[in-house]
């Protein structure tokens, strides 16, 4: 086994050591063993991308990638790193391009990552230039394997992983299709600087349990109550969930009062309700669907409110989370104009999505004299399987599962 | 005719009515069926319509700030504003367009001032009953990032 420089007490998931979230060589370790091993890395959606030559720039972990539509209609993605010094090949986040060239010193690269020109290769006037040896296609940044799953593009830097739908496993699939089942455009990015490391915003997300109790805003107007029809999946590999709740208005829910929790505050009501109207698009009934894809993908539907989220490192305490807010192509103007609204109760000054930017770095400070120390995570048991209620946290101690999984393996 | 001063003076008070945590304030310095969205440049650049903040009626923004004081959980900060001076469009008596660019600095409660938003104003502005309103305000912040998260409006 590899030498852990983290000591987990045993091999049960509900003691998370605090160190985790502080360590340098775990942080290095995750960049190979997670965002360059055997995982599927959201790159970007695929109507970002709707002509050949259109690129974006964005991240796998910290590892700068290129991600382009070629001329075969095939999405290309490779390590944003020039092979001769190692500078950026690509500097704006999105652009359209034939080929890409470092400004360094101008080597360049077709759409699929592949050297094609090196400056001034054979010399000047018969001075320098590279040895007869040198084989420009023994020379390139690494290249990821792409997969695109109803419009959501993943890469690989590993070719171990197993196939997209194979990762993400059935029930995983059906929930992204119930959202994506039609083109969707993007309607706003916003990216939201976390001061936290970025696994504590991963298991934010992947607990149900906090958030009825966090977010007031969510319970006061009932879109979330833990006694609501609803449920947790968590995969196979621990590292993928959905939590999902459907509204009942008739359902009385007393288990708030009984606890005398803050929560309950039926005094308060909006002025213009209008926020919150929508529109029933989903035959299911699910008002409220939260989704992650192991290591740092998030889909979200609360009511008719889209979005997708990635989750990047940066530096060990620090994480970018990057919000791209959707709506379908066919949308008409009523209801694009009630997604725009319910866009209030999310991102960086979301009603029900304020609290998760600063919560992470709440524990961030709150562990910092922690060493040795471990996080309680037993809410409903020990077990990662898939739950009725949500009064648990299965999903987070199935993302240390697979974490676990993808850390422990042999050197 | 609305003037220069009139809407420096308009700007310098609605600056300090958020400043100074007068919040409950901040919606009357907008007309009853007022915009106010708060977006970034690139954004904008690329006509995508959605807001961090999007409100379409005065209403929204006193739910946002009641939201602050009763449901939201953050930790206490406050803001100082510094705007710059009005580019004015177009200006008569009814009304008038302008843009006028802003710094925010965040001050926490634990004593660390940073900068947090630099931006323009996008804003129409209404003459209504003798007072000078905001029918629209688009806050358009230059950075695409927040950090942590934005609760006090711009």
């Amino acid at each position: 086994m590899h030498e852990q420089t983290i000591h987990w007490k045993s091999p049960a998931l509900t003691r998370v050591p605090f160190d985790l979230y502080s360590d340098p060589q775990t942080a290095q370790e995750e960049q190979d063993r997670i965002y360059r091993g055997a995982t599927w890395n959201y790159l970007c959606l695929d109507a970002e991308l709707p002509e050949p030559g259109n690129y974006r720039t964005t991240f796998v972990g910290e590892t700068p990638v290129v991600v382009v539509k070629d001329d075969d209609g095939e999405f290309y993605a490779f390590e944003n790193r020039c092979a001769h010094r190692g500078a950026l090949i690509a500097l704006e986040k999105s652009g359209k391009a034939d080929n890409f060239q470092c400004v360094y010193h101008a080597w360049s690269y077709n759409r699929q990552g592949d050297l094609t020109g090196v400056a001034f290769e054979k010399g000047v006037k018969g001075q320098g230039g590279m040895p007869a040896s040198f084989c420009k296609n023994e020379h390139g940044p690494r290249k990821l394997m792409v997969a695109v799953y109803c419009g959501l593009v993943f890469g690989s830097f590993s070719d171990d992983v197993p196939p997209i739908n194979e990762y993400l496993g059935p029930e995983i699939c059906s929930h992204i299709e119930r959202v994506l089942h039609k083109p969707v455009e993007v309607i706003g990015r916003f990216t939201q600087a976390l001061p936290n490391n970025w696994k504590l915003y991963f298991e934010n997300v992947k607990d149900s349990y906090h958030a009825s109790l966090l977010h007031l805003f969510f319970t006061t107007f009932e879109l979330n109550r833990l006694s609501q029809k609803g449920g947790v999946i968590v995969d196979e590999t621990g590292g993928h969930h959905v939590s999902f709740s459907m509204i009942d208005p008739t359902a009385a829910d007393e288990s708030y009062k009984e606890q005398g929790l803050r929560s309950d505050d039926s005094k308060y009501r909006l002025k213009d309700p209008s926020v919150l109207e929508g529109f029933k698009e989903y035959d299911d009934d699910i008002t409220l669907q939260i989704l992650s894809v192991f290591p740092g993908f998030v889909l979200q539907q609360i009511q008719n409110c889209l979005a997708v989220r990635q989750v990047l490192p940066k530096g060990i305490e620090r994480t970018e989370l990057n919000w791209t807010y959707i709506g379908y192509t066919d949308d008409t103007p009523e209801q694009r104009t009630v997604r725009l609204k319910q866009l209030n109760l999310v991102g960086p000054a979301g009603f029900i999505s304020m609290e998760d930017g600063a919560v992470g770095g709440f524990v961030q400070r709150g562990i910092a004299g922690a060493r040795g120390l471990a996080a309680v995570v037993e809410m409903g048991g020990e077990g990662t399987g898939s739950s009725e209620g949500r009064a648990t946290e299965t999903s987070v101690r199935g993302f240390w599962k697979a974490y676990r999984a993808h850390m422990e393996v042999s050197a | 005719m609305i003037d220069l001063m009139s809407l420096c003076a308009f700007n310098a008070s609605y600056a300090h009515t958020i400043d100074s945590d007068a919040l409950e304030q901040w919606p009357t310095f907008f007309t009853e069926k007022c915009k106010y969205r708060i977006t970034n440049a690139e954004n904008e650049r690329e006509s995508l319509p959605s807001g961090i903040v999007f409100a379409d009626s005065r209403a929204m923004l006193e739910d946002r700030i009641a939201a602050l004081r009763e449901a939201n959980i953050y930790e206490r900060h406050r803001y100082r504003h510094v705007l710059g001076i009005p580019l004015v469009g177009s200006a008569d008596d009814k009304g008038a367009v302008a843009r006028t660019p802003f710094i925010v600095a965040r001050i926490m409660h634990t004593g660390e001032t940073t900068l947090f938003v630099t931006g323009e104003y996008l804003d129409r502005f209404e003459r209504s009953g003798g007072k000078l309103l905001l029918a629209e305000r688009i806050v358009v912040c230059d950075s695409t990032v927040t950090d942590t998260l934005l609760a006090l409006p711009l």
